[in-house]
């Protein structure tokens, strides 16, 4: 068949088809934005992963006078003890990659430092910090060796592990990301539910048109070429309009509002986007293709 | 051209076969009418012919290929060397004459030039130039039969399988068809018309086939309508007579548009 002759059919079919063309833009775009959604947050997570797992420390705090910590029983760490956590952990390269040593005056400074903004600044007081160990690990999954060995020590207060709360919140992306990805299957179901009806739809109401492309001898794949070809362009249409809003949430949303208000940490950019594009576009149009052929093996007699 | 050895057609369901044991043959060339009773099986016949039922039992060969073991991607191909046109002329009602029959060329992929070419003249074969442009409502009903039948010569088929062509015409403009038809057979169609049309038959004194009940009950050259054929009365008096029966809803063409 021509290409002529077929865009032409389709301009029309899609025209007089409109209401149906645009509820499947509607659906397949709400589905894959919400997919979209999901995926950019688990490549979120995977990127904070990358960047805060190289960041974790583990912190060591020991007693001060008055020490709210239960296990310092209110005294002091004497030198002594503190020259031996060092000791230690000097023994322990690795996993320990670096050791850093903050005082308490150290600790309060850099805490006003971070929160110059917020009136927590104003209202903390050195009292509340205490000096620090800080380790840095070859391996983030290695930090329960050094919560064994010094939790309980002499003069240890708290052993701290970044990590278990990074994971927390981690868990929680994930969480949140599969959700909207279930979420994404389910209007993923309605869109091919929709597609299906709406070729049944057009098959019944071009049923003398294709009786007559079988009458003069169209090859079947003549006769199915446009309700194929109507589904994957509206399919199509609305994917891209999806990843329009995808590229609209993570330039402005992100890129103009989070990284700004949230500078200390990694996200994900314009290029996550468009690793992620060819796969839901792509998707988009074998389910599209998929959807059509079953629905017009069953509806369209050839 | 089209051959028939014992052919039984029994459709899901029914309790007896619309076609039975039907032997006959047709050669290149001819012109033939199928005559026969309402629900004597015309319609049936036709269908088999184009592959759109397969036969129970028996043989069907149409141009060159037996069609009870013709595989489903091979029917485009045959359909392709036959005209079908129908009572009910079924034309695209937003497309114009022209478009109407360029339908069927668009479709089985041929070019543009050859388009441009093709159907003006097919237009002026069935009497239709200068009414290109019209939409099939602008048109009378013997007017739009013509569009029909140019659509169904435009791709130069060997035969051309009418069902009830004039079912829906007043005896003057039948007249005219059939002599449209006859003049496509001179050109060395294949013609085989099934009709309850008796007038048209009388006149025009070509081979008649008879069905009745599913069998073939007459087959004679210059035959007639004969006097068997019905059982609704039919009133000769009265040139109205035909399309009374014709009216009734047909289950043979509506079954055959699905
Ligand atoms: N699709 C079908 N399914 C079941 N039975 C059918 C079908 N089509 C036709 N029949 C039956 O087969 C028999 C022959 O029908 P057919 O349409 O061939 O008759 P016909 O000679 O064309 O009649 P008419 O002159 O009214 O058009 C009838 O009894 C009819 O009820
Ligand atoms: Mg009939």
């Amino acid at each position: 068949m021509r290409a002529g002759f077929v865009l032409g059919e389709l301009g029309t079919g899609l025209r007089r088809n409109l209401s149906m063309a645009v509820s499947v833009i509607l659906v397949t775009m709400i589905s894959m934005y919400l997919l979209g959604l999901g995926l950019l947050a688990q490549r979120q997570v995977d990127t904070m992963k990358d960047y805060w797992y190289d960041r974790v420390q583990v912190s060591i705090f020991l007693c001060v006078e008055g020490s709210q910590y239960a296990a310092c029983s209110g005294k002091a760490t004497t030198p002594t003890q503190r020259e031996q956590i060092k000791a230690q952990l000097e023994q322990m390269k690795p996993p320990v990659k670096e050791i850093f040593y903050e005082s308490q005056a150290d600790a309060f400074k850099r805490f006003k430092e971070q929160f110059k903004n917020s009136p927590l600044a104003e209202q903390a007081t050195e009292r509340a910090f205490a000096d620090s160990f800080r380790v840095s690990l070859t391996d983030a999954g290695k930090y329960d060796v050094i919560v064994s060995s010094f939790s309980g020590a002499p003069g240890v207060g708290r052993v701290q592990d970044q990590k278990q709360l990074l994971d927390r919140f981690f868990a929680f992306m994930n969480a949140v990301s599969w959700g909207a990805i279930a979420l994404s299957a389910l209007m993923v179901l309605c869109a091919v539910l929709l597609m299906a009806t709406t070729i049944r739809q057009t098959a019944f109401s071009r049923r003398r048109e294709t009786g007559i492309m079988r009458l003069v001898g169209a090859s079947n794949a003549t006769i199915q070429l446009p309700f194929v070809l109507e589904t994957l362009v509206s399919a199509l249409v609305g994917a891209s309009l999806a990843m329009g809003l995808l590229w609209a949430t993570v330039s402005y949303g992100i890129g103009g509002y989070l990284s700004k208000a949230l500078m200390d940490t990694a996200f994900i950019g314009m290029t996550d986007v468009f690793a992620v594009a060819p796969w839901v576009v792509g998707g988009v149009a074998i389910v599209a293709v998929l959807t059509s052929w079953f629905t017009l093996r069953r509806y369209l007699r050839v | 051209m089209i051959l028939f050895d014992a052919v039984t057609k029994t459709y899901p369901k029914a309790t007896r076969p619309a076609l039975s044991e039907v032997s006959l043959e047709v050669e290149r060339g001819e012109f033939v009418f199928i005559v026969g009773s309402s629900g004597s099986g015309k319609s049936t016949l036709l269908r088999l012919a184009i592959r759109e039922e397969r036969a129970t039992s028996g043989a069907v060969l149409v141009a060159g290929r037996e069609l009870r073991t013709l595989p489903d991607r091979r029917v485009p191909m045959l359909r392709r060397e036959i005209g079908t046109v129908f009572q009910d002329f079924r034309l695209l009602p937003n497309k114009s004459v022209f478009q109407n029959v360029a339908f069927a060329l668009q479709v089985i992929g041929k070019s543009r030039a050859l388009i441009r070419q093709t159907v003006p003249e097919t237009l002026r074969v069935v009497g239709l130039e200068g009414k290109e442009k019209r939409l099939p409502h602008q048109l009378s009903g013997g007017e739009q039969q013509r569009v029909a039948i140019a659509r169904a010569i435009v791709n130069k088929p060997t035969i051309l399988l009418a069902d009830e062509p004039t079912g829906n015409l007043d005896p003057a403009t039948s007249r005219a068809i059939v002599e449209l038809l006859d003049r496509i057979n001179r050109s060395g169609t294949t013609v085989v018309v099934a009709t309850h049309d008796h007038e048209m038959v009388n006149e025009f004194r070509r081979r008649v086939i008879e069905l009745d009940a599913g069998k073939l009950v007459r087959d004679e050259a210059d035959g007639d309508y004969g006097k068997t054929t019905s059982a609704i009365p039919v009133v000769r008096i009265d040139e109205g007579d035909s399309d009374a029966e014709d009216g009734t809803p047909d289950a043979g063409s509506a079954g055959g548009e699905r």
